[in-house]
């Protein structure tokens, strides 16, 4: 059989649970003889190149691109993982949730205190840039998502069981201290 | 306006306690309750300022920003909807210049909404002011704000010629129509106010009066059904050094009005019932806790309350009994459902939030301020009076073995006559929408929101605690009416409104159903949200009382009835929707930046 | 103790006074049943649900109901487990609940009950409700955000004329638990730091102090809720 493949992203996340896989330490050396790695920030394939068993998102969605993004892993992966908090309910980004979107723009490009040499408050209009969602939406309620690791990051402990268990089909274990939504 | 403040503090002796009454007095004095008289009252009570403010807030008819010299409430119960409120809507929304939820800039003019008002026979109505304007019609719209502005007074706003029966009493002239179809027992004219409390108590004893009581198997008439007799013999066993009679006016379940008839056509029956019922538990205080949508009845129940002290109905040594000694006074509400529900009835009669209580214990030995209470039905008290004039055994020939007596139900929505008719138990829904006048039925919600919403295969089945429960509330749907759209999301936006949020389960759930009930409505739908919906509703019967427990009845018992409405609105193609709109959702970012959307990229 | 009585929990026979409520009976015995409003020596008012258990095939809240001769209570099994569950990711998805961003992270209780259930996603969609914070008082701040509306401050915090420095305002899922203005200017260290303390999730915190114990090292990071109830 050959090996199971991996792929994973960073949508509206900050690399901090892409982070926590490196924090797996000496096991990535296994990991790489178990899994073969596809389109991932790990080895910097761009695009899908063959189909994939496993696709690891972190991150929410808060524009068109993560959307697009998103959809392209659940049409190429067999097996969705939402990775951390922001990937299961929005995270830090959904903060801004509830508040509208023309104020969210206007700290971002013309009000707020850091903004310095934006002098003609120019809002970022260009065709080729992201849109913005209305809202930040957590992973599920945009695609199918088949397994949810939560933590801010994840530990990586739990990352490394949860792709074991998934790999080897052996029931995934849970030690109290490994689920942590901080 | 200190000084009215604190005459009306002053009246109830400032006793907190007595809270909703001094709040009443200060939201119709000024049209709302000001900071100034939220601090004297605070000050006054010995209670922080926030905690009168939880009261204020709880309840719909009380406010601290001002309403308007006229505050029109408009009825938004689904029947209100079929017989035109959207027109009457937007009627009053033209004329008055501003939309439902505010006031006009002069003060003039509040437009609000309001749940279910007790007219569903004669709908679309609204409340101003107190009065009741019913049957209302874009013309009639047009003409009562044109008054308004004209200055005219509240009286003159209403010019129709007053409704039939009491309702032409020189103190109540209330517009209301009472629509009796059908008499039996309570509603019928051959009772004498007084004979009971008169002639027959001074022959029989306390024990038994409740003998008879539990002898003729009646059962709440408010829709939980607990056995009357029992609960009266609960309380009067109950040690306390007072026992209090209560009776429930506060029928909000949409959909329900018998008890507005009962009380406009024989409310001598309900209080002598309460006064019979004092006498069976040794009680000697009587409250009448009234919904405030019938607050236009005040003046006139008075009036029957005076007349009935001065013939020795009311008062001390009634009927020459020694020690027989009952009154009664009148307690409003303020707007909430859930008051409906004793044991936060007991609450806002003591001048609090309307919350339920938990049980036990229960108000048979807890009740108003912790004194033994019975809280019965306005309707079982009336029925109560029967009982006792003919007897336990006469009784039991009406209705059926587990349900006696009769019932009177409100029927509304598609028939020819809706009204209230006084019906032996037993009677089956087929016989009933004949007897209305009620063809091409889709469907009839028994019991209110919180009942049974059943289809045509289930018409045979009878009314009865046994088989179709209900306090009264029978609504008709008939073919041309869409269920899930114009029905079962209304209902749900009720039990919204109407949670009074203490607890987790019916604070959240409901709005959470809803979602997802408008996410099927919207074409956006798949299989797993109907087992989702069918799941979740469980929660709710973690909930306190029966408001949360039954939040989720309108979805729930129209899944299981009318199925096929779900699965013809859900997606057959697809497993996973969770309703994302990516173009609807990037609509408003796009606007304000300035740019065309555009999806075509990478 | 007079009046023993005994009664069943999940199976396993019990004992306690009469009278006393069944949350508390159970602790007495060792059997933890969860809660996010119930505190000892406050009046119960069962308005979290959580602590919600199975008897005569009935759901009670043991918080508010007294244990009685011969009762059998069912709290363990997979329905009131689910139904716990289901409460917890409700109270989860009604509020807005940023672990990562909260200074009562890992002290939180209703995180707790999440970590206690292995809730790894609430099952309903998040709400994401728009809730303001009140930071206009000396010495709090109430975050509207992370309050679950249990009443604990409610009936806990009262000056020393028995006023409440909290209360509820309006219903349903408009409700909300505010600080009276003119009390909060009276609040003293103690009593905002016994207001936090009693705050079950990160909705009360004392201003100008945060982060005191760092995260890891933290009430509930190593010890599921309710271990110090077990014997």
């Amino acid at each position: 059989m050959s090996k199971p493949i991996l792929a994973t992203t960073s949508l509206a996340g900050c690399f901090g649970c892409h982070m926590s896989i490196l924090d797996i330490d000496e096991r990535i050396l296994t990991l790489i003889e178990l899994v073969e790695f596809n389109k991932s920030p790990v080895d910097d394939i761009k695009t899908f190149t063959k189909p994939v068993d496993i696709g690891i998102i972190e991150g929410g969605c808060c524009n068109s691109e993560n959307v697009e993004v998103l959809r392209s892993f659940r049409k190429n992966c067999k097996i969705l993982i939402s990775l951390g908090e922001c990937a299961i309910m929005g995270g830090l980004p959904a903060l801004r949730n509830g508040i509208p979107i023309e104020e969210c723009l206007h700290e971002a490009y013309i009000g707020g205190p850091t903004v310095q040499l934006n002098t003609d408050h120019i809002l970022p209009n260009d065709d080729e840039l992201p849109m913005l969602l209305d809202r930040v939406y957590p992973c599920h309620e945009i695609v199918k998502i088949d397994y949810f690791l939560p933590g801010c990051p994840p530990r990586a402990d739990l990352i490394w069981d949860a792709l074991v268990a998934l790999i080897t089909g052996d029931p995934l274990k849970l030690p109290y201290e490994v689920v942590k939504f901080d | 306006m200190e000084n009215i403040v604190k005459q009306i503090i002053d009246k109830y002796g400032s006793d907190s306690n007595r809270l909703m009454d001094i709040l009443i007095d200060i939201q119709e004095e000024f049209g709302y309750i000001s900071r100034k008289a939220i601090e004297l009252m605070a000050l006054t009570l010995g209670i922080s300022q926030v905690d009168v403010e939880q009261v204020i807030t709880f309840y719909h008819f009380l406010s601290v920003k001002p309403r308007g010299k006229y505050a029109i409430y408009l009825n938004n119960s689904v029947v209100s909807y079929m017989f035109g409120r959207q027109a009457i809507k937007e009627a009053f929304e033209k004329e008055v210049g501003t939309t439902f939820g505010k006031v006009t800039d002069d003060g003039l003019i509040g437009l609000f909404d309001t749940a279910c008002i007790g007219m569903n026979d004669q709908e679309p109505a609204a409340i101003i002011n107190n009065k009741v304007f019913t049957r209302l019609t874009p013309y009639r719209v047009r003409e009562i704000v044109r008054h308004m502005r004209e200055g005219r007074e509240l009286e003159e706003l209403s010019n129709e010629s007053y409704g039939d029966g009491k309702n032409q009493h020189p103190e109540l002239k209330a517009m209301v129509s009472s629509n009796i179809r059908r008499k039996g027992m309570i509603l019928s004219d051959d009772y004498k106010t007084g004979k009971v409390v008169q002639s027959i108590l001074p022959e029989m004893s306390p024990e038994a009066v409740i003998a008879e009581i539990k002898h003729s198997h009646i059962r709440g008439r408010g829709g939980a059904g607990f056995p009357t007799g029992f609960k009266w013999e609960f309380c009067r066993r109950a040690k306390g050094e007072k026992h209090y009679v209560v009776c429930n006016a506060d029928e909000g379940e949409p959909g329900t009005f018998k008890d507005r008839v009962i009380l406009t056509e024989k409310p001598e029956l309900v209080f002598e019932g309460m006064a019979v019922a004092g006498y069976a538990i040794g009680g000697e205080e009587g409250i009448l806790y009234l919904r405030y949508e019938y607050r236009y009845m005040k003046d006139y129940l008075e009036s029957v309350l005076d007349k009935m002290r001065e013939q020795n109905f009311l008062g001390s040594k009634i009927g020459e009994i020694e020690g027989f000694d009952f009154d009664i006074r009148i307690q409003f509400g303020a707007g909430a459902y859930v008051c409906g529900e004793e044991s936060a009835l007991l609450e806002s009669l003591e001048g609090k939030r309307g919350e339920p209580r938990d049980k036990p214990p229960f108000p048979v030995e807890k009740g108003y301020l912790n004194f033994p209470t019975i809280i019965n039905n306005v309707e079982t008290f009336a029925t109560a009076v029967r009982i006792i004039e003919k007897g336990g055994e006469w009784f039991t020939q009406f209705g059926t073995e587990d349900s006696t007596g009769t019932k009177i139900l409100s029927i509304s929505g598609d028939c020819m006559f809706p009204g209230v008719y006084e019906v032996n138990w037993g009677f089956n829904v087929e016989d009933m929408l004949d007897m209305v006048g009620a063809y091409d039925v889709q469907a009839v919600q028994v019991g209110g929101p919180s009942g049974t919403l059943i289809a045509k295969d289930e018409f045979h089945r009878t009314l009865g605690y046994s088989d179709l429960s209900t306090g009264g509330s029978m609504i008709i749907f008939g073919k041309q009416r869409n269920l899930l759209k114009e029905v079962v999301l209304n209902f749900m936006e009720f039990f919204i409104d109407e949670s009074c949020g203490s607890c987790s389960t019916c604070r959240n759930m409901p709005q959470v159903m809803h979602n997802k009930l408008l996410k099927i409505i919207n074409g956006k739908g798949v299989k797993k949200d109907l087992t989702d919906l069918k799941e979740w509703g469980k929660i709710l019967l973690a909930s306190r009382c029966g408001l949360g427990q039954t939040a989720g009845n309108p979805i729930i018992s129209s899944l299981k009835n009318f199925h096929h409405l779900y699965e013809d609105l859900i997606q057959k193609d697809k497993e996973f929707d969770e309703g994302f709109d990516l173009t609807a959702s990037v609509k408003e970012s796009c606007k304000f930046v300035g740019r065309v959307p555009n999806f075509n990229h990478h | 103790m007079s009046n023993l009585i005994k009664f069943k929990i999940d199976g396993v026979e019990c004992m306690a006074e009469a009278g006393t409520y069944i949350i508390e009976a159970a602790k007495k015995n060792g059997v933890y049943i969860p809660t996010l409003c119930n505190m000892p020596n406050l009046k119960p008012k069962g308005s979290c649900r959580i602590c919600t258990v199975k008897i005569n095939g009935r759901l009670m809240t043991s918080c508010t109901t007294p244990v009685a001769d011969g009762m059998e209570i069912e709290s363990t099994s997979a329905e009131i487990s689910e139904l716990r569950k289901s409460i917890i990711e409700l109270l989860f998805v009604s509020g807005n609940h940023f672990c990562p961003s909260c200074e009562k992270s890992g002290n939180c209780e209703l995180q707790a009950l999440g970590y206690l259930y292995q809730m790894m996603v609430p099952r309903f969609p998040f709400d994401f409700p728009v809730k303001g914070i009140d930071a206009s008082s000396p010495k709090i701040i109430k975050d509207q955000n992370r309050c679950i509306l249990c009443k604990r401050c409610i009936k806990s915090i009262k000056d020393a004329e028995d006023r409440s420095f909290f209360a509820f305002r309006g219903r349903g899922n408009h409700l909300e638990v505010v600080l009276d203005a003119e009390l909060a200017s009276t609040m003293t260290d103690a009593q905002a730091e016994e207001a936090m303390r009693n705050c079950p999730v990160g909705s009360i915190i004392v201003k100008e102090k945060g982060f005191a114990i760092p995260i890891g090292k933290r009430k509930f990071d190593h010890n599921p809720i309710g271990s110090n109830v077990k014997v």
